[in-house]
């Protein structure tokens, strides 16, 4: 395991590696390629926050935990609510700032303030050949050549290792409330996510999920904000969705936690066996692509955008959804399936042979994450 | 400025190239007479001009794949082009390139109200993308001033801001999918209906890279449900200091409005003398907007009114009514006129930390003073995105050239406080020499690199954002002295 504690370390490691690596920020998202360990973890601290500007920068392998701790002291908070897989994945250490950019990794809030990806500002990061590049900066409207901080968010380290991220935070509310609607079927219960967040009340999270408090499906709507706005957009939601004919309440706050968190880490699915999917769809495209899937279980996050699917161990659940516009991303699997199935659903042609072309810019010896994503499993499956 | 001598083979090739163009577009899409083709010399940076060889106006992908197919195998430049807009001559041509034109593509393709998207050909005016949701209670949220005018494919070209993306982020925040074309003429599709991609975020990277790594045709764009009201609240004060750590403890409080906008004594000045809204004389106004029902907007402006008391304000008018906020906003939006009317300007988009306001705008105003042009600020407060104004006049021989200096001083001043060359109005010609500045060579050939990816022969658009030595060698074209 290589465990550089400088940037200039990490170029010298990646430089003169011969074999493929395998990067690693808190390790949290299992082993998802071969080779020797990179671990990115001593690239650690915060190197500036500035609250007024809404602003942090820290160095990737920074603990999330320890970023969320400086921002809560100043009332403020990572408004993509990055989930934690621990549970969901049976790993342990904690997860990095770094792997959260990384993988993109965006909770239920993803519906309305947008994903990790969304808040990334500036990156300093090596590439496959060694050297370091920074793109973006850190303030919040930056146009100043190409976006390679959108292309670092969600490439799995396999352009690039990223070693420092710049973030846009924002404050967080008062207060938050959960309307809940019993009864409602999958198919009913994405038209009333669609009603509400097609509603002025601002709601950042919707989520629908079938028998997790009693027999009856639960849809899950949050508001957050000012304690008397809060109330009111409850109330006004109630309203809007009355027509549904279903048995509404507001949550006590501790289950509203308990269940947002749960929609986060996907924690109805970690004592259960099977893999995991996660499916990005159009949100009424859900209910079809759900009864396609028939796993063993399901729940639906981002108001139907975001299916999460527990299967049969094996089971190549893109085959049973055939061709429709999104996604599906194997999180949960054995090895061996995972490399069957490979993490990644595979891309049309054009978008594949564009991303093997950057992949050969960014890491031509194939030393980052080799394998991961892109072409070498496309190639495999055809 | 400098621009790439055109290339007199490509030029002897002209009426070949023509004549293949009017094979696949109708005969008035092909613009080739030389009177004709002064229409596209420039863009909103009058300052720079050179008619194309020739413009195209096709009307569907297919024509726009037959094009580039054709200046692809006749190795002919290609500068896209959505309304002309761009303020950093985005759309500025080389006499030997081929201007292509997507205004005849400005068709609503889809609009669904369930899962909040709408789909767009590109040549649609950004303003008409929320015209065309709006009757069912939805808007469409990044807002450039000149959203009337400027098309969606500039918009995805540059990442377009505006005042509200404090509260809803730019163009890349609500981009979800682009239909584009390559300089091969190949058709790629990345993303959809569907958030977030599924394997590299190629679609970040393609929003915000100046129409140079393909064409984009169709746009599939994020809608939003109007909020029910929304009111601003204006603030003087007798300090610039001052109203920066005014806009700073607003934001440290929780409150996040949907816009705060700043603008400095010079600015006021000229905008009073021109559309008479009522503004207080002083160092530094604020408009901040809130958003929400009536409720919560009371209860937001208290909070940010109280705040504003903490800082001895000269003036603090909270509107209460449609035709008071309508007041507020007016200098505000007559600012670039009102500076326009005094002079010729040239508007620049530096970004900042918030923290850095008060010495920037002090090392302007020194600037200012040293130059010997007047300047005046407006600004998106909020996330630190500058628009100094610099007065200069076009008519007097060595104005332009003392007025780019100055804008290049004031940029690189930018960086030095940790900020960047341009907030929302891109790189274009008008920054590219400066690139340098921001960023180091590996930095730069990290950024080359994608170009090569996906325009090898660097046909689309070569001449922005890299200072021209520094893409010399991928450029087929030879550089000339001026």
């Amino acid at each position: 395991m290589l465990k550089p504690d400088t940037e200039e370390a990490l170029a010298d490691a990646i430089q003169s590696a011969q074999s493929p690596l395998r990067v690693l920020g808190g390790g949290t998202c299992g082993a998802l390629s071969d080779g020797e360990g990179l671990d990115v973890s001593a690239l650690s601290g915060i190197s500036l926050y500035e609250p007024g500007a809404l602003t942090l920068v820290a160095k990737a392998g920074t603990p999330v935990s320890e970023i969320s701790a400086a921002l809560a002291a100043e009332g403020q908070r990572l408004a993509f609510e990055p989930p934690d897989f621990r549970t969901l994945l049976n790993t342990s250490g904690a997860p990095t700032i770094g792997g959260v950019f990384a993988t993109n990794a965006s909770g239920p809030r993803r519906i309305q303030g947008g994903a990790a990806r969304d808040f990334a500002l500036g990156v300093r990061f090596v590439d496959g050949a060694g050297n370091i590049i920074k793109n973006g900066g850190r303030v919040m409207k930056n146009v100043t050549g190409y976006d390679l901080v959108k292309l670092m968010c969600g490439a799995y380290g396999t352009l690039g290792v990223m070693t420092e991220v710049s973030l846009k935070v924002l404050p967080s509310p008062e207060t938050s409330g959960t309307l809940l609607v019993r009864g409602l079927s999958e198919e009913a219960g994405v038209r009333a996510m669609s009603k509400a967040l097609g509603s002025p009340f601002e709601v950042s999270g919707a989520a629908h999920c079938a028998k997790i408090l009693d027999d009856r499906p639960i849809t899950a709507l949050r508001v957050e904000g000012f304690e008397k706005s809060v109330a009111y957009r409850m109330e006004r939601l109630k309203d809007l969705l009355t027509p549904f004919g279903a048995e509404m309440e507001i949550a006590p706050k501790e289950m509203s936690d308990w269940l947002w968190e749960g929609v986060r880490d996907a924690g109805k699915f970690s004592d259960m066996e099977g893999d995991v999917w996660r499916v990005s769809c159009k949100p009424s495209d859900a209910p079809r692509l759900a009864e396609l899937a028939s796993g063993i279980a399901c729940f639906l996050d981002w108001g139907g955008g975001l299916i999460w699917i527990l299967t049969t161990p094996g089971v190549d659940l893109r085959q049973r959804l055939g061709q429709f516009g999104g996604h599906a991303m194997l999180v949960r699997a054995s090895r061996d399936t995972r490399r069957a199935l490979g993490t990644f659903q595979p891309e049309a042609p054009g978008v594949a042979r564009l991303t093997e072309g950057l992949r050969q810019r960014f890491d031509p010896r194939g030393m980052l994450n080799a394998g991961l994503m892109g072409p070498a499993l496309v190639r495999e499956e055809t | 400025m400098e621009m790439p001598t055109p290339d007199a083979a490509i030029l002897a090739r002209k009426s070949r190239v023509v004549e293949r163009l009017q094979a696949v577009l109708p005969a008035d899409a092909v613009i080739h007479d030389d009177r004709e083709t002064r229409a596209y010399e420039c863009d909103a940076l009058t300052a720079y001009k050179c008619p194309p060889m020739a413009a195209v106006l096709p009307a569907s992908t297919q024509e726009v794949s037959d094009v580039l197919r054709i200046c692809h195998e006749e190795g002919v430049p290609v500068v896209p082009r959505g309304s002309g807009t761009s303020l950093a001559g985005g759309a500025l041509p080389t006499a030997d390139s081929i201007i292509l034109g997507v205004a005849r593509m400005n068709d609503v393709l889809e609009t669904n109200y369930d899962d909040r998207f709408i789909r767009v050909q590109t040549g649609r005016t950004n303003l008409s993308v929320t015209g065309a949701v709006e009757e069912n209670g939805f808007f469409y949220a990044p807002d450039p001033s000149s959203q009337l005018a400027c098309a969606i494919a500039g918009n995805i070209a540059m990442n377009s801001g505006g005042a509200h993306c404090l509260k809803y982020g730019v163009t890349t925040n609500n981009l979800m999918g682009v239909k584009m074309v390559m300089m091969d003429g190949e058709v790629v599709d990345i993303g959809g209906a569907h958030m977030d991609a599924g394997g590299l975020d190629l679609l970040g990277l393609i929003c915000g890279s100046e129409g140079q790594l393909a064409v984009v045709t169709e746009a599939t764009l994020r809608i939003l449900p109007k909020p029910e009201g929304a009111r601003p609240v204006l603030m003087g004060f007798d300090d610039n200091e001052v109203a920066g750590a005014c806009v700073s403890d607003i934001i440290k409080a929780g409150v996040l409005p949907v816009a705060i906008e700043f603008m400095d004594r010079p600015c006021i000045e000229a905008t009073e003398a021109f559309a008479k809204a009522g503004y207080p004389m002083c160092e530094a106004l604020l408009i901040v907007e809130v958003e929400g029902s009536e409720d919560e907007i009371n209860h937001q402006l208290s909070l940010i009114m109280e705040i504003a008391r903490r800082h001895n304000p000269v003036e603090l008018r909270e509107s209460t009514s449609a035709e008071e906020s309508a007041a507020i906003w007016l200098g505000r939006k007559s600012a670039f006129g009102a500076m326009g009317q005094i002079n010729d300007y040239m508007c620049l988009d530096g970004t900042i930390p918030v923290s850095s306001l008060p010495f920037v705008l002090r090392r302007i105003g020194e600037m200012s003073e040293q130059f010997g042009l007047k300047v005046g600020n407006v600004f998106h407060a909020g996330d630190g995105n500058m628009h100094p104004l610099i007065l200069f006049d076009a008519n007097k021989p060595g104005d332009l050239e003392l007025c780019e200096e100055f804008g290049a001083e004031i940029l690189k001043l930018c960086v030095e406080a940790g900020g960047c060359l341009t907030g929302e109005h891109g790189v274009g010609v008008e920054k590219r020499d400066l690139m340098e500045y921001q960023y180091a060579p590996a930095d730069l050939e990290a950024q080359m690199a994608v170009k090569d990816v996906f325009d090898p022969n660097w046909l689309l658009n070569p001449a922005k954002v890299f200072p021209l030595s520094v893409s010399e060698n991928r450029r087929a074209l030879p550089v000339a002295a001026e």
